[in-house]
């Protein structure tokens, strides 16, 4: 009751002090779910599914002859050809993954991708076909049947696509910002135009039987391309995206310690607040001394103020996270294709604003609990 | 009439720990604010050096970088025959032909692979990059598997540093030398022969064609023939333009991020000055009475509490800035989204970015005290002085 009197005696400062715990909490909180964005592609990746690659790097493409020998591979289940098409739609300020993939082996290996049996239908019969995901056509107003125009940057030429299904994901995890059309398009109109670089896949997606399987059929897989003109990487999608994800380390590196010094800010104006309000009370503490409190209750009494403060304003700040966070989600549109905050970012929200009460209290506690009673009797503030 | 300045500078000296909590509020602002700005900085001055103002880098149209372009060899023979390109030592029109590759290569210290920049040079391309020089070892010969790196590549990625071996293209190549380009954005490439990295990468074409202006300024003529040629499928840049657009969306991010982060935390820093300039007034209710009631005007404690709030600022803003600045010494790497390769850049330090932190490090002291110097000059004498 004293905490809670004592927490409104300042009202301004307080409210003040909440306010600053509020907006601190709630950008830790979208920064966490930033860096947690980064990672939704190998978040959201199979342990049964397997990237192969040239081994050089991701800009050389394999022969087309290697599906049939990788589907060959004992516990491969199926092969997919899949290339970066890398086109800009209208302007290049318009960007978004776009993949030429074999459609019905590929769909069949992401049962997390949702398209009716319609538009499936009508994709898989129009070579010229595409389809996009929900939040992708959302954010340009795409609608089935709408023509689609992509300059391409590694495939030279204006391709134009029709839309002809717009897919879900299984949950919210899955990436609904992605382009997919026919690989098989692809191929021939560059074979057309230039007949060295056709029948080449940017990579294969492998389906395995059983994921226990992936290092052993992995190291089949190079093992057998090996000393050839072109030497195969395999792992598994989740490392083959956790290798994007390394490349960009240093940006990822710096948010996560900028998350940590609003943190450290708002600590130095809560421990402000909170020393500032136990020195006007000295007083006060060393009266409740010599009327026989312990040392330990006046200290719990400020402990007690800055927890609550700390942790009713970090509640707040969790609780508006969510809105931010998609209003963010929806400013940045297909940035971050999965852009949700999760459990564990809510734990680090509560676990921060824990902290910051805790040692914000820690000197003024600590102060009041030893301040001699005449000493404090005599303080002015 | 004014209060003296001492006055104020004791006010806050009287109350050392709420002082110095709120500056250190400001002060870690501001080395975010200023730190971004100057990674944005440093990101841009390394492509924007990285080209020389009379090269022309021509690439295939709408490709936008030299890895994803290619140029036959009869194109680029066309554009070699270009008029208006400089000649240099023993009458060679300064052209160089070049195949960019990425290879992927593991870092020394997480052995995690990134995207390295290969390029094959011809002799005319060092030419025409006077800033690259080779700091230990030597060149490589022609017509051998040898290379030479970058520096920031040495140093960064396995294998890649003086007589140690990367292997790519089921090849060994020995570097036989590092060379330091002046921090620009080729110390984060490995240069060979062109025509040793085209047989190893079975490359038909080039990447790239670069060339040097006999006269800077006829840029656009040269520009327009190479565009309005119905042979050429290829666009010019100026070196200088092409690698600064590359910086671009890299930067952009960089600086968006970094300026919407440091306005957000800013609250929580405003916040901070308001609660101290407000404890500061009402520990001074009967001081100010006092002043007041001696004949200082309103405008005058106004002033004075609005200064208190602004050097606060400032104080915060130098920590901040003084913090920032030994960000200099560190240098960053990492992948740049439109090429798709390592870039090696440091902070830099630039006046603007040296004003505009401390500006804004005096607006936060200024909203902050605001409202509570407003405060303190509206009180009325009489209850001024009761208070006391």
């Amino acid at each position: 009751m004293l905490v809670l009197r004592n927490l409104f005696r300042h009202k301004l400062r307080t409210l003040l002090t909440a306010l600053g715990i509020v907006v601190a909490i709630a950008s830790f909180g979208i920064l966490r779910t930033i860096v947690d964005a980064w990672y939704a592609g190998a978040n959201a990746s199979s342990s049964a599914r397997l990237v192969t690659r040239s081994s050089v790097s991701l800009v050389f493409p394999l022969p087309l002859t290697y599906a049939q020998k990788l589907r060959q591979v004992d516990g491969v289940e199926s092969v997919a050809a899949v290339n970066w098409f890398g086109g800009v739609y209208i302007s290049e300020r318009n960007f978004f993954p776009q993949f030429a993939i074999q459609a019905p082996a590929y769909l069949a290996m992401y049962p997390e991708i949702l398209l009716d049996d319609a538009e499936r239908k009508a994709f898989y019969t129009d070579r010229q076909g595409a389809i996009a995901g929900r939040k992708l056509a959302d954010q340009y107003g795409w609608k089935v049947g709408d023509a689609i125009p992509l300059k391409g940057t590694i495939f030279p030429g204006t391709w134009t696509f029709t839309l002809r299904g717009i897919y879900d994901g299984a949950d919210k995890t899955v990436d609904t910002s992605t382009f997919f059309f026919h690989w098989e398009y692809l191929n021939e109109s560059v074979k057309k135009a230039f007949p060295r670089r056709g029948d080449q896949a940017g990579l294969y997606v492998v389906r395995i039987r059983d994921p226990d399987q992936a290092a052993a059929v992995s190291q089949a897989v190079d093992a057998m391309f090996a000393n050839s003109l072109a030497e195969t990487l395999t792992e598994t999608e989740k490392a083959f995206q956790l290798s994007f994800v390394a490349m960009t380390e240093a940006i990822l590196v710096a948010i996560q310690a900028v998350s940590y010094v609003v943190i450290l800010i708002i600590m130095a104006v809560m421990a402000n607040t909170m020393a500032m309000t136990a020195r006007e009370r000295y007083a006060e503490y060393a009266t409740l001394k010599a009327i026989g409190f312990s040392a330990p209750f006046v200290a719990g009494l400020i402990v007690a103020e800055s927890l609550g403060l700390a942790l009713v304003a970090g509640g707040l700040g969790i609780a508006i996270t969510f809105p931010l966070a998609y209003a963010f989600a929806d400013a940045m549109g297909s940035l971050f294709p999965v852009f949700f905050v999760s459990e564990g970012t809510v734990a680090l929200q509560l676990g921060a604003a824990l902290v910051v009460g805790a040692v914000a209290a820690a000197i003024p506690a600590w102060r009041a609990a030893r301040i001699r009673i005449v000493d404090g009797l005599r303080a002015v503030a | 009439m004014q209060l003296p300045f001492s006055y104020i500078v004791r006010n806050l000296a009287a109350r050392k720990l709420t002082t110095a909590l709120t500056a250190l509020g400001m002060a870690l602002v501001v080395y975010v604010f200023a730190t971004v700005l100057m990674l944005a900085a440093g990101l841009q001055r390394t492509l924007v050096e990285t080209g020389s103002d009379d090269n022309v880098v021509v690439i295939r149209r709408g490709s936008q970088t030299e890895v994803q372009s290619g140029i036959d060899r009869r194109q680029a023979a066309i554009v070699e025959s270009l008029p208006g390109i400089a000649t240099g030592v023993e009458g060679r029109r300064l052209v160089s032909k070049e195949p960019v590759v990425l290879i992927s290569l593991p870092k020394r210290e997480s052995a995690k692979p990134s995207n390295v920049v290969i390029r094959g040079v011809t002799p005319e391309g060092y030419a025409l990059r006077p800033q690259v020089r080779i700091v230990d070892g030597r060149l490589p010969r022609p017509g051998t598997a040898e290379v030479i790196a970058g520096r920031s590549v040495a140093n960064g990625f396995r294998g890649a540093g003086r007589d140690e071996t990367v292997r790519f293209a089921s090849r060994d190549w020995t570097v036989v030398g590092v060379f330091d380009a002046g921090r620009t954005g080729f110390d984060s490439e490995i240069w060979g022969d062109a025509e040793q990295m085209l047989q190893a990468f079975r490359r038909q074409g080039f990447s790239s064609v670069i060339f040097r202006l006999a006269d800077g300024s006829r840029f656009d003529e040269v520009k327009a023939a190479i565009e309005a040629d119905p042979r050429l499928t290829l666009e010019a840049k100026r070196e200088t333009r092409f690698y600064a657009d590359q910086s671009e969306a890299l930067a952009k991010f960089i600086t968006y991020l970094g300026t919407s982060i440091s306005v957000i935390f800013s609250i929580g820093a405003v916040i901070g000055a308001m609660i101290t300039m407000y404890a500061s007034v009402a520990a001074r209710t009967g001081e100010i009475g006092t002043l007041r009631a001696l004949g200082f005007t309103r405008t005058a404690i106004l002033t004075a509490f609005l200064v208190e709030a602004l050097l606060l600022g400032l104080a915060g803003g130098l920590v901040g800035l003084v913090a920032a600045s030994f960000m200099q010494a560190i240098s960053i790497s990492t992948m740049n989204f439109q090429t798709f390769a390592e870039l090696a850049f440091s902070f830099a330090l630039t006046p603007g970015i040296v004003a505009a932190s401390l500006g804004f490090a005096v607006a936060m002291g200024f909203v902050g005290g605001f409202l509570p110097a407003a405060r303190a000059a509206r009180m009325k004498i009489v209850d001024a002085l009761r208070a006391a």
